[in-house]
């Protein structure tokens, strides 16, 4: 009898981790109220708390505008924040929805770890970053230099073949995060730190002496950065990817987080009609699960893709970057949105 | 007597299982062991279903890919075009060499400092009480961060040794300098320390997964054979001494077979110190010890050394008064007592809780992590982990190395405690 009751709790709660299984994310996300977004421990610019404890960044916006377009509140998320180490796991295990934490997109992320990349709304690549009075211009100069490298990320890898490729030699030190890195190379523990080069810029703007600091010329490896989410729900990752595509075509488009209800009251524009889910405009939005609005709400709460760099990353802020690859189609960057339609 | 003939006849019910005393406990015990092995079957097919719904499968198939990753400090041949395999014995012996020294450190000094920690001096006394109890309180992993930022944070940089023409025109001294005779740097990076050569190389022989040093085996056997020989001299000594009470002069001879077999395979192979440079960023030549490896080292042994110390005292304190006593009485002296009359007895009660603080050092290895020490935790738990994303098979396979490991440290301090235990004869 005993084992009977047994199996009938084992049969039970086998049924709950199915059902629990069959339960897609959004209507995880729906029922819990917010969402969950793996984030940065702290890359200024890109994903970081502010001294009142508020995310801010590049990538923190993007999670803003997922949830916004689900519940029509930016405010509406949790930051979980997650080391190059812990960040896929905590994906896979299901902690955190989606994770936009400067990862890239590789093939072995997309199969062997059962991940999807969604899109791509950082286009990067590894540079070096010295002391300007160690006198190097080049990264090749580097041989026999001792390298600080975070481990658990594609850079760790690149750096071994572009030493190999140059036939130089050097000595890595491994470090967990940004933070370490950066108290490593400042105390002369490591020559050279090496990561993503708006990695780089944002480590240097929080430096205390960043004039005394130069970014290397080369670029040795391309590191496009986007959201990531679990493999097997694609609605989801439908919703990530439209939510990133809506900033997109909202820059083309000239919609504005100040603009966006005086362009849907006055637009003739048919697919900014379809993208703000006006009225008489189809319900697009809604085909993905989404309020009719929901783009529309996502623009208000942080505004399109170019304001967004802008007010994180671009030029005019501590971190420097030119839009440079990422700039939009139309002049002449990578950022390419497919029609709405 | 009727009731003696009248035995029931014996006839085995099913019931009998449990209400039968002969078989009741039996019955649940089975029960127990069956329940056990349908949780273990739940729990693995939970882990396979759940894997399979991340799509993903268990194998191990990944330990034969090129790992791509670079390690500072590799005791055995390894380039980022090795497996991750190899990684993975990389890693432990990173891991056993802390371990082994570790222990043998800790050792030695947990057994001055439990020693002295008795002694009648008043100050003594109380410094090692104080350290005792300073390093027991405070968790492993702070003494580890504490050792390795002294290390990185007060020693020059690399380039402070560095003379450019400048400096030697107007006769300056570099900020800092090379010590033992120029021979060792000390960097915030590392100790750098000459490393031995040989004009003859032995080669190596390839075993598949790692090759071995012909020449380091060619001094294990010799420092093997010598020490072998030396043993034979001592006990041919003693016998000669309880046979006719006259012991034989035997410091020479064993000099001689320690060091002069040692002294010619070196001279034989050309043997000759590399002394480290400096070389554009870093030293180059000699040995680097990475700072992680030294603050671990440090740490570890600090901290144990503070168990071994409290089991030692305890060890000796259970040693009856009268031992010492009659030992005085015999007119030894008090170093004599403790050496030949004091520590033998108290190794009985030392050697079992000792196994178990070696257990735990080579355990708490794994936290050389805070300092980027890339230990078996490093490697395979680490990078080669979140390169290929196997989660679960890297630490099944960590757990199973460990406890591999630490069977084997139990294994042979058990033997070598039934060998100090009193003989019965």
């Amino acid at each position: 009898m005993k084992k009977s009751v047994f199996l009938g709790v084992v049969a039970a709660t086998t049924m709950v981790a199915g059902a629990a299984a069959a339960q897609s994310t959004l209507e995880a996300v729906k029922a819990r109220g917010e969402l969950i977004c793996g984030s940065n421990t702290g890359l200024t610019g890109f994903g970081a708390p502010d001294a009142n404890g508020n995310w801010a960044g590049f990538d923190v916006d993007l999670c803003r505008a997922v949830a916004a377009a689900i519940f029509g509140d930016g405010t509406k998320v949790k930051f979980v924040p997650t080391t190059g180490e812990t960040r896929f796991t905590a994906l896979q295990s299901g902690e955190v929805d989606l994770l936009v934490r400067n990862s890239t997109w590789t093939v072995s992320r997309d199969s062997e770890l059962a991940l999807d990349f969604v899109a791509v709304n950082y286009y990067d690549g590894q540079g070096f970053m010295v002391k300007k009075d160690l006198g190097v211009s080049s990264a090749k100069e580097l041989d026999g230099a001792t390298v600080c490298i975070q481990t658990g990320t594609t850079t760790e890898l690149n750096l071994a073949d572009f030493f190999k490729q140059n036939n130089i030699s050097y000595q890595p030190v491994t470090v967990a995060d940004d933070s370490e890195a950066q108290r490593q190379y400042l105390a002369g523990a490591c020559d050279a730190y090496t990561t993503d080069a708006s990695g780089l810029a944002a480590s240097r703007a929080t430096m205390p002496d960043a004039e005394n600091h130069v970014i290397l010329p080369e670029i040795i490896s391309k590191e496009p950065l986007g959201p990531v989410v679990r493999h097997g729900d694609s609605n989801w990752g439908d919703i990530v990817r439209w939510t990133y595509f809506a900033l997109l075509i909202a820059e083309e488009k000239g919609i504005t987080k100040a603009n966006v209800n005086e362009v849907a009251g006055s637009t003739t524009d048919e697919e900014v009609k379809r993208l703000l889910g006006l009225a008489d405009s189809g319900d697009l939005p809604a085909k993905l699960g989404l309020p009719n609005d929901a783009f529309k709400n996502a623009i208000a709460a942080v505004g399109n893709y170019g304001e967004i760099f802008a007010a994180n990353i671009g030029e005019g802020t501590t971190i420097n970057l030119a839009r440079g690859l990422n700039a939009l189609w139309t002049q002449g960057g990578l950022q390419y949105a497919p029609p709405f339609r | 007597m009727a009731v003696a003939s009248d035995v029931p006849k014996e006839s085995f019910r099913l019931s009998m299982l449990i209400y039968d005393t002969r078989y009741r406990s039996i019955t649940i015990q089975i029960f127990v062991l069956l329940l056990f092995a349908l949780f273990v079957s739940w729990l693995i097919s939970n882990t396979i279903s759940n894997l399979a719904i991340r799509g993903k499968e268990f194998n191990f198939g990944f330990l034969w890919s090129r790992a791509g990753y670079d390690i500072g400090q590799a005791l055995i041949p390894y380039s980022n075009d090795s497996s991750h395999l190899t990684a993975l014995f990389v890693g432990l012996v990173n891991t056993l060499v802390v371990a082994l020294l570790g222990c043998v450190l800790a050792t030695i000094l947990g057994v001055i400092i439990g020693v002295l920690r008795l002694s009648k001096n008043w100050l003594v006394g109380r410094l090692m009480t104080v350290y005792v109890e300073m390093f027991r309180n405070v968790p492993l992993l702070l003494w580890i961060l504490l050792s390795y930022v002294i290390l990185s944070e007060t020693t020059p940089q690399p380039r402070d040794f560095r003379v450019t023409d400048e400096m030697a025109a107007a006769g300056e001294a570099p900020a800092a300098s090379m010590m033992l005779f120029d021979t060792v740097a000390v960097t915030n990076r590392g100790t750098n320390i000459p490393s031995p050569l040989f004009d003859v190389s032995l080669g190596s022989v390839d075993l598949g997964f790692m090759s071995v040093n012909l020449t380091i085996l060619a001094y294990i056997l010799v420092i093997a054979g010598s020490v072998w020989i030396n043993r034979r001299i001592l006990a041919a000594a003693r016998a000669r001494q309880e046979a006719t009470g006259d012991r034989p002069v035997t410091w020479w001879k064993s000099l001689l077979v320690l060091f002069g077999p040692v002294i010619a395979l070196s001279v034989g192979l050309g043997l000759h110190l590399e002394i480290p440079e400096l070389k554009g960023f870093n030293f180059a030549g000699g040995i680097l010890v990475a700072h992680s490896f030294t603050a671990l080292l440090i740490a570890l042994t600090l901290y144990t050394a503070a168990f071994i110390a409290e089991i030692v005292r305890a060890g000796i304190m259970a040693i009856n008064r009268g031992q010492s006593e009659a030992a005085f009485a015999l007119g030894l002296r008090p170093g004599r007592t403790m050496n030949l009359i004091i520590l033998p007895q108290a190794l009985r009660v030392i050697i079992p809780p000792l196994i178990s603080q070696f257990l735990n050092l080579t355990k708490n290895t794994s936290l050389g992590i805070a300092v980027s020490y890339l230990d078996l935790r490093g490697t395979l738990g680490g990078i080669t982990l979140n390169q290929t994303g196997r989660e679960l098979e890297c630490m099944l396979l960590m757990m199973l190395i460990y406890l591999t490991i630490s069977l084997i440290i139990s294994a042979l301090m058990n033997l070598y405690n039934s060998s100090v235990q009193i003989k019965a004869r």
